[in-house]
């Protein structure tokens, strides 16, 4: 029912850009900077825009909020990309603020999904978003000085601005990293400090937010406890916290902190070359990295305007879809074990994707951080031959008999089990609005019964021309969540099996002369793919030179988190752990 | 039924038992140390499951295989050696992590570069063989090599791999990667043999030239 009312969103509105600008007189205008698109909205006038555009002309969906720092104008810009769930392109809205003083509007009483987004900004930018509910550091640790992402921060190995470094060509004298931290072999403690009764003011802060009552009171006499789940915990994917407020066994709030693998993707990002970024990419998802090559591919083509030859499309999607077969196998796998099935369905769920791996490995070289996509096409051809057979014959097996074979199993195993229905059903449900508001993506979106798929809601590569459907389910619990995954899987194999009959069989498959330094046109650009994971988008700004002004990663896991505390509310202990393995997160585009 | 999801499930679990021993049976006496078996049971022919008694046997690697990358040198008949690397520095230059450190040598006289590293490092722990060195040289010198096996029990002097540690023959390559050394080296002679070709046209229209002036005058 909700899917409907969401799919009769206006659309006739917005088919011309005209009417925002009239319907908003006075509160934006466009942006009219060489290459740049979307509108500059005053500060002030920020949250009647946003709910104007939310609640008359159906841009529901905020996909993505990030900030630029632009220097040598005195500015920070934060950058808001809106989505209508009915499909379509993007409307950009920026905000410009002073850099000594930045304070801002907070739109989280508007899309909720802005939540750990602002954060993120205050954190990396330092913009005070006012009204925001809990404002702060996400990403660094307490006490951490300065604010990373702001062009004149300079990390602690730093060396020069841009890649390639002076130091390395033509009088390479090798040092260790080591050597170039100003820090030296550790950080400076102030005198004094004790380690033994310290406890950080932020985590003090975070357990008195925590609401800590429920119902269980009135006529079970428990204690209220705050319980740390990780950041060492077998259930957490990673090296990831769940802050879980409990009356008795039941969750009352939770909080999920993250950070602990941040590694300054997007600070790197912005000291590499545009080449340079590609095998990064891979270590974002690191299940999925030939998505996110290709979304990094599609931004930065879109600002050079490249075309890619027709049978480098079919290998990005043939690749991209095997990709998220091999994903979902993983997610699957790694739900049961949440669970308390330890190890033997995800060893059957991984046991077909150890041969997609085998094709990933025999083409690009890795079996995971793939580094394929190049922009303008891709590395290289599919090899003659892959475990002593034609490569072909082996990935058409795989993708006719093999992985249809392995989703079937996989189904007949799990699906109709006793145990996993009753773990599943009903458990962490995320109704349609709020997984819309929250800005949840991919299967999470999906299988509360919100039809978005990038795919079709705005078709990039060759998807326009391949016949598959968007699939949907309606309860919007882990159930329906991990019966989407197999539902997307077949989709994804009937996905090869078009590319396997369509491809040319010779073709080419780069469309430039190889180059090692490309040079991209000044512009801003917006590139997103539905990745297995969601929606993951690069906001890339390019002033022209050979390494980006700005790389943003839109990381599907991370913004997918935002909603986590509310699926979990009312839930027991051992739910929150299920519900967590349901969202699929990958701890490496989490903290970036 | 109630119970009967589990039992089918159960069913699925006897069924990768079975497949594991008919599996054995197919390939009975190839069990261990025999590559074309291992190849078949990981491949798309395998039904059941199956370890790789690692590192007694090891899976063989794709050709394409990437893993830290080394330079090329050819043995001459007279056991003197040609490196491949001019010391250009595209490698140094395309690095993501900016692992490689060249210096080149300059004749010592005129001070003019010399087009042949004198020193080359490599540090492997931030090398993330992404494999752009190998993609993006132009004189094919620097490749990426097939051993993953690395550990060491110091890391400070070990992992940074000279010119001495990352010098390997030719006839290397060709082992590791037959069918691309086979493509580069057609590549190159093709190359040669048309760079040979336009230089005979050059020099026959000189010569033409010469004789047409010498006509006019």
């Amino acid at each position: 029912m909700a899917a409907q009312e969401i799919g009769a969103a206006p659309s006739e509105q917005t088919a011309v850009a005209d009417p925002i600008v009239s319907r908003f007189e006075g509160a934006l205008r466009p942006d009219e900077r060489k290459g740049y698109e979307g509108y500059i909205v005053a500060a002030e006038g920020l949250p009647e825009v946003a709910t104007g555009l939310r609640d008359e002309l159906g841009y529901d969906y905020l996909s993505s909020v990030t900030g630029v720092d632009y220097l040598d104008g005195g500015q920070l810009e934060v950058v808001y990309h809106a989505y209508q769930t009915s499909g379509g392109p993007a409307l950009n809205l920026k905000v410009q603020v002073d850099r000594e003083n930045p304070v801002l509007p907070s739109l989280v009483s508007v899309y909720p999904g802005a939540d750990f987004q602002e954060r993120e900004i205050f954190d990396m930018y330092g913009v005070r978003f006012e009204g925001h509910p809990n404002l702060r550091r996400i990403l660094m640790w307490d006490g951490f000085a300065g604010h990373p992402l702001r062009k004149d921060w300079r990390e602690a190995y730093y060396e020069e601005e841009n890649k390639p470094f002076d130091s390395r060509w033509p009088t390479g004298d090798v040092r260790r990293s080591e050597a170039a931290n100003r820090f030296g072999k550790n950080v400076i403690y102030p005198a004094g400090f004790d380690f033994e009764n310290w406890t950080p003011e932020s985590d003090e802060s975070l357990y008195a937010s925590l609401n800590k009552v429920g119902s269980n009171g009135k006529t079970l006499q428990t204690d209220s406890l705050v319980v740390n789940m990780g950041p060492q915990h077998p259930s957490t994917h990673g090296v990831f916290r769940m802050v879980v407020a409990l009356d008795g066994e039941t969750i009352t709030d939770l909080q999920p902190v993250m950070g602990y693998l941040h590694r300054s993707h997007e600070k790197i990002g912005e000291r590499n070359t545009f080449l340079q970024n590609m095998p990064y990419t891979d270590r974002l998802d690191y299940l999925s990295s030939m998505g996110n090559n290709l979304g990094y591919a599609l931004a930065v083509e879109k600002l050079m305007g490249v075309q890619v030859p027709e049978r480098a499309e079919y290998l990005r999607v043939l690749m991209a879809e095997l990709t998220r077969v091999s994903n979902h196998m993983w997610a699957i796998g790694f739900l049961l074990n949440d669970m308390g099935a330890f190890q033997t369905p995800a060893l059957y769920a991984i046991r077909a994707r150890e041969l997609i791996l085998d094709v990933f490995e025999a083409t690009a070289g890795s079996r995971m951080m793939c580094n394929y996509m190049r922009f303008g096409g891709v590395a290289r051809d599919l090899p003659e031959t892959l475990r002593d057979e034609n490569t072909l014959d082996f990935i058409s097996d795989l993708a006719h008999n093999r992985l249809p074979a392995a989703i079937d199993e996989l189904d007949r195993f799990l699906t109709g089990n006793e145990i996993v229905r009753a773990r599943c059903i009903g458990v962490g449900v995320l109704p349609a609005e709020k997984a819309i508001a929250y800005s949840a993506a991919g299967p999470l979106l999906r299988a509360s019964g919100v039809p978005y798929d990038l795919r079709r809601a705005e078709p990039y590569s060759i998807y326009d021309r391949l016949d598959f459907k968007v699939c949907t389910r309606s309860n919007g619990d882990v159930y329906d969540r991990y019966v989407i995954r197999i539902d997307e899987m077949r989709e994804s194999v009937k996905i090869c099996q078009q590319a396997l009959r369509d491809m040319p069989a010779k073709g080419e498959i780069f469309s430039r002369k190889p180059q090692y330094n490309v040079r991209v046109p000044e512009g801003e650009s917006y590139g997103r793919v539905e990745n297995p994971k969601g929606e993951l988008g690069y906001y890339v700004v390019s002033t022209g030179k050979t390494n980006p002004y700005r790389y943003h990663v839109r990381a599907p896991s991370f913004i997918n988190l935002t909603v986590l505390g509310e699926m979990c509310k009312g839930h027991k202990v051992a739910d929150a752990v299920v519900i967590l393995g349901s969202i699929d997160i990958v701890l490496g585009e989490v903290d970036r | 039924m109630y119970g009967t999801g589990m039992l089918r499930g159960m069913g699925v679990t006897i069924k990768h038992l079975v497949d594991a021993f008919v599996d054995d049976l197919r390939f009975l006496g190839q069990r261990y140390y025999n590559a074309g078996s291992l190849n078949a049971r990981q491949g798309t022919r395998g039904r059941g499951v199956f370890t790789v008694q690692y590192p007694e046997e090891k899976l063989p690697v794709p050709e394409r295989f990437r893993f830290i990358p080394f330079l090329l040198y050819e043995a001459n008949a007279d056991g003197s050696t040609d490196h491949r690397c001019t010391s250009c520095g595209i490698c140094a230059k395309v690095c993501p992590p900016q692992c490689i450190w060249i210096e080149r040598s300059s004749d010592p006289e005129t001070g003019r570069p010399i087009p042949t590293p004198t020193r080359f490092f490599i540090d492997i722990d931030i090398c993330m063989n992404c494999g752009y060195c190998a993609e993006y040289c132009p004189f094919d010198a620097i490749k990426m090599d097939h051993d993953y096996e690395l550990a060491s029990y110091e890391r400070i002097e070990a992992h940074i791999f000279d010119k001495d540690r990352l010098d390997k023959p030719v006839e290397y390559y060709a082992g590791i990667r037959p069918t691309e050394y086979v493509d580069e080296e057609n590549a190159r002679a093709e190359e040669d043999a048309k760079k040979a070709a336009r230089k005979a046209a050059a020099a026959k229209k000189k010569s033409v030239g010469a004789d047409s002036k010498a006509a006019a005058a």
